[in-house]
């Protein structure tokens, strides 16, 4: 019966209850929202890349290989030697292995050089494989395959020609080799959109008529004669890997960090990434400990308006003195209240959250990749849930202190 | 026949913080089913005998016995529980919780009492028993309080007083809201009720001319001197 009457209680003030259930449910959701976009950008993140159980180049750090093999930011130090890659490639170990060949570009993207066996083995977001969404993957040698963002930024379509240039941020461009779009792959979120993919003999076409990274001067050899030519790979940049067994992962790995010719490094990517996410993830904590302020000030407005609320409620619990409550019973009536509100606050949060996944997912995934599941209320947010309402409880402890004291004070006489 | 169901005995009071002011009562007692008017100005010290009487404040020294219960003697939790078990309060006027129905109203005092609940077998039946013989519609039960008029607020007051038939009931000028001709009828309703349950009755209020109708009627200043000291 108390509670009910401190329901009753609560829906005769709906309009100030109402706008204070509102700020909780409101910060609530921006909570379990940016803990949502949080989770969901770092397993996006960790999607990158899957399916890939090493990733082999020069000798640096592990982070570095990550950055520039599969993030395509900075630059190898050193290149693999084209008898080092066929080596790695012999090993029993050894299920697949795809060249990256990585130096050039073209406007602000950069292009890499690989095998078809690329678009086969190249997984992201929990094996989910590559898909052209225009055109065909390249057949002929100066064809080439751009990521989503590529033709988006730039405007292309299938059919037009592209001028790779040597180098990153470089003038001097490969303009007697131009390419061709023959295809177009469709938006993974992962930096493939931002990639151009050519063929491992494209990059060695294209720098036929090079040595030491210039051009000879007055020398170009026409894209006829180029087709003719043995086109074998000198080095490549890094490797992907996929190994016959889980088991032989560090065997492999440890073989390839110990080959006698050349000092290269294999790195588990899941673990690189996790470095890496050690590294960029601080930004999200960030984020996280603001909208936990955010919930802590809508915790603190509910309080207020307990408080404000309790002069014109003196009337009321002189009432319920008199009938024989005691002042104890005041309180918990304020906790519970406060309780309730929390607990409504939350769970429509709850609900708001919902809404805004099912409108913002389609539209996050299709402009940032950032793939957000829509699934039952985690053990996390259960535990953030019932942490409000606890903090609810808390945070009215103060203003029913308050009420406990006056209920004591005035008994049941309230000069009104 | 048992003892005065009001007995207080050399009862001394002052209010802490607020100094010079100080309520003294040698001797001041009501007898089963006797109805007791207190005439007193405003300011006469009335409204502390009444808190002294429920339990909610405590007498310096002296004893409050109600029912032979000495509630000074009592710890606050067992205070507010012998109020709910013993005593019915009205008051001047809100006397209700405007959110609730007016069967919460009227029940809401069984909720701390559970003697008082057991006394009465069929709780709602017995509001809506007392509702219809203090003349208010039959319908009135699920009506919420707030929408009630003065006089019908009153009238619901005084059902949860009676409900359980607690042996004292507590009256602080609950007519002064009322016209004069529902002050009558209100008073009517009343009396008829503490007569048949022999309730003692003991209202507070500064009109005289209510005096007629009680068995006894007496003056503030003739049961309790007050002191004030300027600080």
């Amino acid at each position: 019966m108390i509670f009910r009457l401190a329901l009753a209680s609560l829906f005769a003030r709906a309009l100030t209850v109402g706008m204070t259930i509102l700020a909780i449910a409101l910060s609530v959701a921006l909570f379990l929202g940016v803990e949502k976009i949080r989770t969901g950008a770092k397993s996006s993140f960790a999607d990158t890349i899957s399916g890939t159980d090493l990733i082999v180049g020069a000798r640096s750090g592990a982070v570095q290989l990550l950055l520039y093999s599969v993030f395509r930011i900075g630059n190898a130090t050193n290149n693999v030697t084209w008898e080092s890659y066929l080596d790695i490639a012999a090993r029993p170990e050894v299920d697949w292995i795809v060249p990256i060949s990585l130096g050039d570009s073209h406007r602000q993207f950069r292009v890499m050089g690989t095998t078809p066996a690329f678009f086969e083995h190249y997984k992201y977001r929990q094996g989910r494989s590559l898909e052209v969404a225009e055109g065909v993957i390249m057949d002929d040698l100066f064809d080439t395959v751009i990521g989503a963002d590529v033709a988006a930024t730039l405007g292309y379509g299938v059919g037009d020609p592209i001028i790779v240039a040597h180098g990153l941020a470089s003038f001097t461009q490969h303009k007697d080799q131009p390419f061709r779009v023959s295809g177009i792959l469709a938006k993974t979120g992962t930096p493939v959109d931002r990639t151009v993919i050519v063929s491992m003999e494209a990059i060695e076409a294209i720098h036929v008529d090079w040595q030491s990274g210039a051009q000879v001067p007055g020398q170009s050899t026409s894209p006829d004669v180029i087709r003719e030519m043995g086109l074998t790979p000198k080095a490549v940049t890094a490797a992907l890997i996929g190994v016959e067994s889980p088991l032989q992962t560090f065997a492999l790995q440890r073989a390839i960090n110990e080959y006698p010719e050349e000092p290269l490094l294999a790195i588990l990517p899941g673990v690189a990434l996790q470095e890496l996410w050690g590294i960029v993830g601080i930004a999200e904590t960030a984020l996280l400990a603001v909208s936990a302020m955010v919930v802590v000030t809508a915790l603190i407005g509910m309080m207020a308006t307990i408080f404000s609320s309790l002069n014109e409620r003196r009337r009321e619990m002189a009432i319920f003195r008199a009938m024989g409550a005691r002042p104890f019973t005041i309180l918990s009536m304020l906790v519970l209240e406060a309780m309730v509100m929390a607990a409504v606050g939350a769970l429509l949060g709850l609900v708001f959250l919902y809404i805004g996944l099912t409108i913002a997912q389609p539209v996050l995934d299709a402009s940032f990749g950032l793939w957000l599941p829509i699934e039952t209320p985690t053990l996390r947010e259960l535990w953030v849930i019932t942490g409000v309402i606890c903090a609810g409880a808390i945070v009215s402890l103060l203003p029913a202190l308050r009420a406990y004291r006056m209920s004591v004070a005035d008994g049941m006489m309230v000069r009104t | 026949m048992a003892g005065p169901v009001l007995d207080l005995c050399d009862v001394s009071y002052h209010w802490p913080g607020r100094a010079g002011f100080a309520l003294t009562v040698p001797s001041f007692h009501i007898a089963k089913g006797e109805t007791v008017l207190l005439l007193g100005e405003s300011g006469s010290g009335k409204s502390t005998l009444l808190s002294l009487i429920c339990g909610t404040i405590l007498p310096d020294r002296g004893t409050v016995n109600i029912a032979g219960r000495n509630i000074a003697a009592l710890s606050g939790g067992a205070r507010d529980r012998f109020r709910a078990e013993h005593i019915g309060v009205i008051f001047q006027q809100f006397n209700l919780l405007p959110f609730g129905s007016v069967a919460d109203n009227i029940l809401l005092p069984l909720r701390f009492a559970p003697a008082r609940r057991k006394r009465v077998q069929d709780a709602a039946a017995n509001a809506a028993d007392l509702c219809t013989a203090l003349g208010l519609p039959a319908d009135i039960m699920t009506a919420k309080a707030s929408a009630l008029s003065v006089g019908q607020q009153q009238r619901v007051a005084v059902a949860r007083a009676l409900i359980g038939q607690p042996p004292l009931i507590i009256a602080d000028e609950p007519t002064s809201a009322l016209d004069a001709n529902s002050q009558a009828a209100f008073l009517d309703l009343l009396f008829a009720q503490t007569r048949t349950n022999e309730t003692s009755l003991l209202m507070v209020s500064h009109d005289p001319r209510l005096g007629a109708r009680f068995d006894r009627v007496i003056q503030m200043e003739e049961i309790a001197q007050t002191e004030r000291t300027v600080a």
